[in-house]
């Protein structure tokens, strides 16, 4: 029963720690929280589910081609939502604009694919047994992504031009680096990520347009506990969030599990508004 | 006060004045057609007026918070939810003894306030999106519950609504037992729209820092704010349940949190007849085609991103014609401090504004070092120095944005609290910004009213209710406002919007809005910047006339000129630390200082 609990804990944990890592990927590069990064999870089971259960195409194609739609839309948010906005970042005007966006993928997808969750197909061909796929393929989604987000920053030009852009979105332009361009890229790669999320854990949370509010909330729980743009934090927080839900759920039921996620988020909120790692202190006049 | 009285604009009293009127005529429209609706239309547009008046009560009360305030409460449909089977629950006796239908939305009501208030609270602390988060997750959790406690909800099958006793049981009946409630709400929102309170709360959303040095407290504000919407939006869903006769989990999904929070945007933030028009239009659109149904909430995240991206400004900034007028290119600004007798107290109790071995660093970046500063009653200060020699970080904790690690500052004797930047303002310590910090779309005469809102006196409930003593505090902010306008020399442009104006005017509307507090000790940074040499003389006299009366001012300056003409005293920093300090011609032949700073 504990081993239950752990591996789906840790399961979900890494699909929320993805989110919270979408979440960043955006943040760091244009300062903005964008409300699509739940709907690039739902993206990615939907679209997972329609590739290759509906229209049968071989997995690796599905797996692609979901991965190139995430990147497109979020090339498409960079362009629609947060580009207009950006020069009036204290209007909190991104909030609005990317919520727009959301809202518009998630109507889009409850009207053409339906408001009924539909099941994601099994990956692998392969008996179900005790550490099953759908327990095992986010988590591989997810080391994945945190050894090539390390490798990508640490060890190449693109990273380190990343890292200078969220670092000091000023200097990195005074020094000639294509804001634009990297910020476009950082979006890409956040679809990616998002929709990667959705896809690992497809079989987990299904096919289902509702997905996306769920995720766009428990995506950020990592995001606003490990720290803005802090992907290690994120993944921790994500880690021990998926953990207490599945406990939470064992203990007292599935329903009042999220309302004591909820209470217990909020109070860490209120207690340390800067997250549980990480303080900063901005100048306000 | 016969200057004063003098000084009212032509338009905009408090009551009776044409531009209160042409304001209400729309409202009057709207309450005439609502009231004779049922002789035109009926059957299944009489629901849909019904749905739009219990919207509308919702809305009214959101506004307050998504509008004025500025807060992004994009889940408010977990109140109507809650107001909903609060009522229902209640009537239907599922988990109490059966209660009457109109003491069961009173206590719908008061739920839904402490509720409101639990969602609020978040908002007192964090950032923006933060906020619109924990709503979205409180919206998601509120059906969850409704349909997992099925004892008490039915859960997915549901509750009965409940059926309020006649003459409001039939259709019409129930229309107009919303409707009355809808104009109510109208009513109260608006007047506190209108009141201190309404101004304060743009002041947050729109300077929040103009509004903390003005002494508005945020959670003072916005407690009563998030009652009154939480309270509201509860008696919404009590109504709204009696409409649907029927409820279900199924009924309150985010779709309907959508209409609310972007009907407000539609409308335009900061007003309460365009949020209305939006509330009718979003509840119709829908209805005008059938195929607009499905499609109805995608439709309404277009119109969102339209409204972000094309028209910020919303319904209202298009239905305001008045400030399309051009504006006067020739205009000057010409201050009248012989006003400033009337505008400030003669005497304020002598003691002076100290600070001791005021120290402040900055990770390894020590920005004050060892700071001793005596600001006196009835004089000016100049305090100069190179770029990061401390100036502001100086002014940043006598206002209490710093807390200094090291050091006290003292008024009276009496240390100052650290970090409590509201309080500064009941002190009388006001204060001007580096880049002025206005409401763009108030006009200049309501954002010159937040500098003296601590002033005020009626009560948040006194003044949703317009009872007589909010006349009165209205008025003798009127009044003041006017008066400090009049002394800084921009009467003339009292209704124009803030938005409108140059820099300069935006400078001295600062002032005006600082004089407000009739402070004791007036802090200004680089208020001379950006100004014409003609206007930097003429807010040398101003300043000087506001220290002859009384008033200790601060003066944080660049321009050499103004502070050798006006200052009795200057103290000039270097890297954190005091360089020299004493009277203007001291410090002009101070050889240090001469070739540190100015050049020679």
């Amino acid at each position: 029963m504990v081993v239950s609990i752990v591996s789906t804990g840790l399961a979900i944990g890494c699909i929320y720690a993805l989110i919270g890592i979408t979440y960043n990927v955006m943040f760091s590069a244009s300062r903005v929280f964008s409300f699509t990064a739940g709907t690039l999870g739902m993206l990615g089971g939907v679209l997972g589910s329609l590739f290759i259960a509906q229209m049968g195409m071989p997995v690796l194609v599905g797996f692609v081609l979901v991965l190139a739609t995430g990147a497109i839309f979020g090339i498409a948010t960079e362009i629609v939502a947060v580009r207009p906005v950006l020069k009036s970042l204290d209007q909190h005007l991104y909030v609005l604009s990317t919520l727009a966006l959301a809202l518009m993928a998630q109507q889009f997808t409850a009207i053409e694919w339906g408001t009924e969750a539909r099941p994601f197909p099994r990956l692998f061909d392969i008996p179900r047994g005790g550490f099953d796929q759908q327990i095992w393929l986010p988590m591989l989604a997810c080391a994945a992504v945190i050894v090539g987000l390390e490798l990508l920053y640490r060890h190449t030009l693109v990273g380190r031009a990343f890292l200078a852009i969220s670092e000091d979105n000023y200097a990195a332009r005074a020094i000639g680096l294509p804001e634009r361009r990297l910020r476009m890229a950082s979006f890409a790669l956040a679809g990616m990520i998002g929709a990667l999320a959705g896809f690992a854990g497809g079989e987990m949370l299904l096919a289902f347009f509702g997905n996306a509010p769920l995720l766009t909330f428990y995506g950020f729980v990592p995001v606003a506990l490990g720290g803005m743009g802090n992907n290690r934090g994120a993944v921790v927080a994500g880690l021990l969030l998926g953990l207490f839900q599945q406990a939470a759920n064992f203990l007292v039921g599935g329903i009042f599990a999220s309302v004591a996620v909820f209470t217990v988020f909020i109070i860490v909120l209120l207690a340390r508004p800067e997250g549980l790692a990480g303080a900063s202190l901005q100048r306000r006049v | 006060m016969d200057t004063a009285a003098k000084l009212q604009p032509s338009r905009g009293n408090v009551l009776g004045s044409p531009s209160t009127w042409s304001a209400a005529l729309p409202f009057a429209g709207l309450l005439l057609l609502g009231v004779a609706f049922p002789l035109f239309g009926g059957g299944y547009w009489g629901v849909i007026a019904t749905r739009a008046c219990v919207y509308w009560v919702l809305v009214s009360g959101l506004n307050l918070v998504v509008g004025f305030a500025g807060q992004i409460a994009i889940g408010w449909v977990a109140l109507l939810t809650l107001g909903a089977y609060t009522t229902s629950v209640l009537v239907a006796g599922t988990a109490t003894a059966e209660v009457q239908p109109y003491l069961a939305l009173a206590v719908a009501a008061v739920v839904g306030a402490i509720f409101g208030l639990i969602i609020g609270l978040p908002a007192l602390r964090l950032r923006t999106f933060y906020f619109a988060i924990t709503t979205l997750g409180f919206a998601t959790i509120v059906t969850q519950v409704a349909l997992a406690w099925q004892s008490v909800t039915g859960g997915g099958v549901g509750v009965p609504g409940p059926i309020f006793p006649p003459p409001f049981s039939s259709q019409w009946g129930l229309y107009y037992f919303c409707f009355g409630l809808a104009a109510i709400c109208t009513w109260m929102t608006a007047n506190i729209a209108a009141s201190r309170f309404g101004r304060a709360l743009t002041a947050i959303r729109d300077a929040e820092v103009a509004a903390e040095a003005s002494g508005i407290s945020k959670p003072a504000l916005l407690v009563p704010v998030f009652l009154f919407s939480g309270a509201v939006a509860a008696v919404a869903g009590g109504l709204f349940a009696a409409l649907q006769s029927y409820i279900t989990p199924d009924a309150f999904t985010l779709d309907l949190s959508v209409l609310f929070f972007i009907a407000i945007l539609i409308g335009g933030r900061g007003s309460i007849l365009g949020p209305l028009l939006g509330t009718i239009l979003l509840t119709v659109l829908p209805e005008l085609a059938a195929p607009l149904v499905a499609w109805s909430t995608f439709l309404y995240a277009v119109l969102l991103l339209l409204i972000v991206l094309a028209m910020p400004g919303g319904i209202a900034e298009v239905l305001d014609f008045k400030n399309r007028r051009p504006l006067d290119s020739g205009r000057a600004i010409i201050p009248r401090p012989e006003l400033l007798a009337q505008l400030l107290p003669t005497s304020h109790a002598a003691g002076a504004l100290t600070l001791e071995q005021v120290a402040l660093s900055f990770g390894g970046v020590k920005a004050i070092d060892g700071l001793d500063l005596e600001i006196k009653p009835g004089q000016v200060h100049g305090l100069i120095g190179p770029n990061g020699s401390g100036k502001t970080t100086t002014l940043n904790v006598i206002s209490g944005y710093y807390m200094q690690q090291r050091g006290t500052v003292s008024l009276n004797g009496a240390a100052l609290p650290a970090l409590a930047r509201h309080r500064r303002a009941h002190l009388r310590i006001a204060r001007t910004f580096q880049t002025p910090r206005i409401v763009g779309s108030a006009s200049l005469l309501q954002n010159v009213m937040i500098g003296g809102t601590i002033d005020g006196e009626a009560s948040f409930v006194e003044t949703l209710l317009s009872l007589p003593c909010c006349w009165r505090d209205e008025a003798m902010l009127r009044e003041t406002a006017m008066l400090a306008l009049a002394t800084v020399g921009l009467e003339r442009l009292a209704s124009v919007r803030a938005d409108r104006l140059q820099h300069s005017e935006l400078r001295f509307m600062e002032i005006a809005r600082a004089l407000m507090l009739r402070p004791a000790f007036l802090l200004l940074d680089e208020p001379a910047a950006g100004l014409s040499a003609e206007e930097i003389e003429r807010l040398g006299t101003l300043l000087l006339a506001v220290a002859r009366a009384g008033t200790g001012v601060l003066v944080v300056e660049h321009h050499p000129d103004l502070i050798f003409d006006i200052c009795h005293h200057v103290s000039v920093l270097n890297l954190g630390r005091m360089l020299a300090a004493g009277s203007p011609a001291e410090i002009r032949s101070h050889r240090e200082v001469v070739s540190a700073y100015l050049g020679g």
